[in-house]
């Protein structure tokens, strides 16, 4: 059980002792909350006698009228807002005045609560705010930590990881209990799958290194000229009996030579990704055509293809760590989820921009720019 | 009531998942009818209701099973709900229903770890459907 303060600051002693009553025996209860709230209020006549209790008692929530004797609602709001202070402010407002309490909620008040207000309909606000001061703190300590983005990356890691795990097991299983028959052959599809499941598990273990590689920040000494065009060819010819077994051509045009200061394992991952994702989704027989070019001061690299192309709608979350595009094209192709948020990471990191044109069914470009001296070497 | 006499709807977007469940259900002689995606679970709801439904937990979205349990609980009410997922316990996310809280908002009879034997599984369902 904890317990929240809350202030009311009105000058209408009637709508002090109302909130106090009301609030009295009231609890706020969720399921994704360790424990319920109660509430317990102090009440300020005046605006000057609320801040005189927000510097003793530090409340955690406060009901502020704007229209006071002294000072008006708005600069309590002011005051709270300058100090910081990690208080939920609703103004209660009478309905003529509206428009002041809308204002405030830009000025950094919560919400506001018209008055005359009904027993439910204060304990509903209430119920509100308390819910956003929940999320908010433990938003704000997840942040702190740093344990947000971690916590989200591992439990879809750790469910990209069992997943296949999951499923050999099974597959496994069932041979040891020779559920399909006697013989080998009955069991072509389970092994035929199995491996499979390994080998996207493998491309899941090597794009992860990638990633923590990425992440270390030190450079110093690995920053050396790079020739994109290398870089590019050394992509291509790794990437190509996958292309020839899928019968899709890969072009390269060197439009001028482009060298960039960078470390060129990174460079490497940025033409690994991007190529053998136009190999990968591309329909059999297409075509991959790689640009290289330099424009001012930025490294241009053009990787387009004639795939199966990406929605719209599916775009925005292309370059999110784990998102892969599921629909009845992709089913069957496989992936870690992780490329293409490698490739940004790593484009970001030379201060980059990489961005996405693409139509469904036709193809799809990426265009990456990199200023060509972009990181500073000591 | 024999096993037979039950469709059990599994809903699960992991290929190799979906075929190995409908094999082990089929063979501990249930009927089973799949979805390899939330919508097509929708699409299955909306026409057809299932003696009991096994949704995986993240499929299109992170809680497309939540999602689909909410829904199948306002359509059938008494059609009882496995939800199960490979996530693990390593990062704190356990739905175990175990409390009365949890139980309000999952909206599951049971919740499964993925990787569970197949007698297992036919051990729940058995409880689930009363057999």
């Amino acid at each position: 059980m904890a317990v929240l303060k809350v202030l009311v600051i009105d000058d209408e002693p009637g709508i002090r002792s109302g909130v106090t009553r009301i609030l009295k025996d009231f609890h706020v209860t969720y399921p994704f909350m360790d424990e319920d709230y109660t509430f317990e209020s102090i009440e300020a006549p005046t605006g000057e006698d609320g801040i005189t209790i927000i510097e003793r008692d530090k409340p955690d929530v406060i009901l502020l009228d704007n229209k006071l004797p002294g000072i008006q609602g708005v600069e309590v709001l002011e005051y709270i807002r300058e100090k910081k202070y990690d208080i939920v402010v609703a103004m209660i407002t009478s309905y003529a005045s509206l428009d002041v309490a809308i204002k405030a909620t830009r000025d950094g008040a919560t919400d506001f609560i018209p008055k005359p207000f009904t027993p439910q309909e204060l304990k509903s606000s209430i119920e509100n705010i308390t819910k956003q001061l929940y999320l908010k703190r433990i938003t704000r300590k997840l942040t702190q930590e740093g344990k947000q983005i971690r916590y989200q990356f591992l439990s879809v890691l750790s469910h990209e990881l069992k997943a296949p795990l999951n499923a050999l097991e099974g597959y496994l299983r069932m041979m040891q209990n020779k559920e399909a028959g006697d013989r080998i052959d009955d069991y072509a599809n389970h092994i035929d799958r199995s491996l499979q499941r390994i080998q996207g598990m493998r491309n899941l273990i090597m794009d992860l290194l990638d990633f923590t590689k990425i992440r270390l920040e030190k450079k110093e000494g690995r920053i050396i000229k790079v020739n994109l065009a290398e870089v590019a060819s050394g992509a291509i010819f790794a990437v190509r009996p996958y292309a020839i077994q899928r019968e899709v051509s890969i072009n390269l045009d060197i439009k001028s030579e482009t060298i960039i200061m960078a470390d060129p394992a990174d460079m490497e991952i940025i033409f690994n990704n991007l190529i053998s994702n136009a190999v990968k989704y591309n329909k059999v027989g297409g075509r991959v055509d790689i640009t290289i070019d330099t424009t001012g001061s930025e490294a241009v690299i053009i990787v387009a293809d004639t795939g199966i192309g990406i929605k719209k709608s599916d775009t925005e979350n292309l370059f999110t760590e784990f998102v892969r595009i599921k629909n009845e094209k992709t089913k069957d192709i496989s992936g870690s989820g992780l490329g293409l948020s490698i490739v940004r990471k790593v484009v970001e990191l030379y201060f980059g921009t990489i961005q996405v044109d693409s139509t469904p069914d036709i193809g799809t470009v990426f265009t990456v720019r990199i200023p060509k001296k972009s990181v500073n070497i000591n | 009531m024999k096993k037979s006499d039950f469709t059990i709807l599994v809903a699960d977007d992991d290929p190799d998942y979906l075929f190995q469940t409908v094999f082990n259900l089929n063979k501990a002689g249930y009927k089973t009818v799949t979805a390899e995606s939330q919508a097509e679970a929708e699409a299955v709801i909306a026409k057809f209701r299932p003696d009991l439904a096994i949704f995986d937990l993240m499929m299109e979205s992170d809680d497309s099973g939540f999602i689909l349990c909410y829904k199948i609980r306002r359509k059938y009410p008494d059609v009882p709900v496995i939800l199960a997922t490979a996530v693990s316990r390593e990062t704190g996310m356990t739905f175990s229903l175990d409390s009365e809280k949890e139980k309000s908002w999952i909206r599951a009879d049971k919740y499964l770890e993925k990787g569970i034997r197949p007698e297992q599984l036919d051990q729940e369902i058995m409880i689930l459907l009363k057999l």
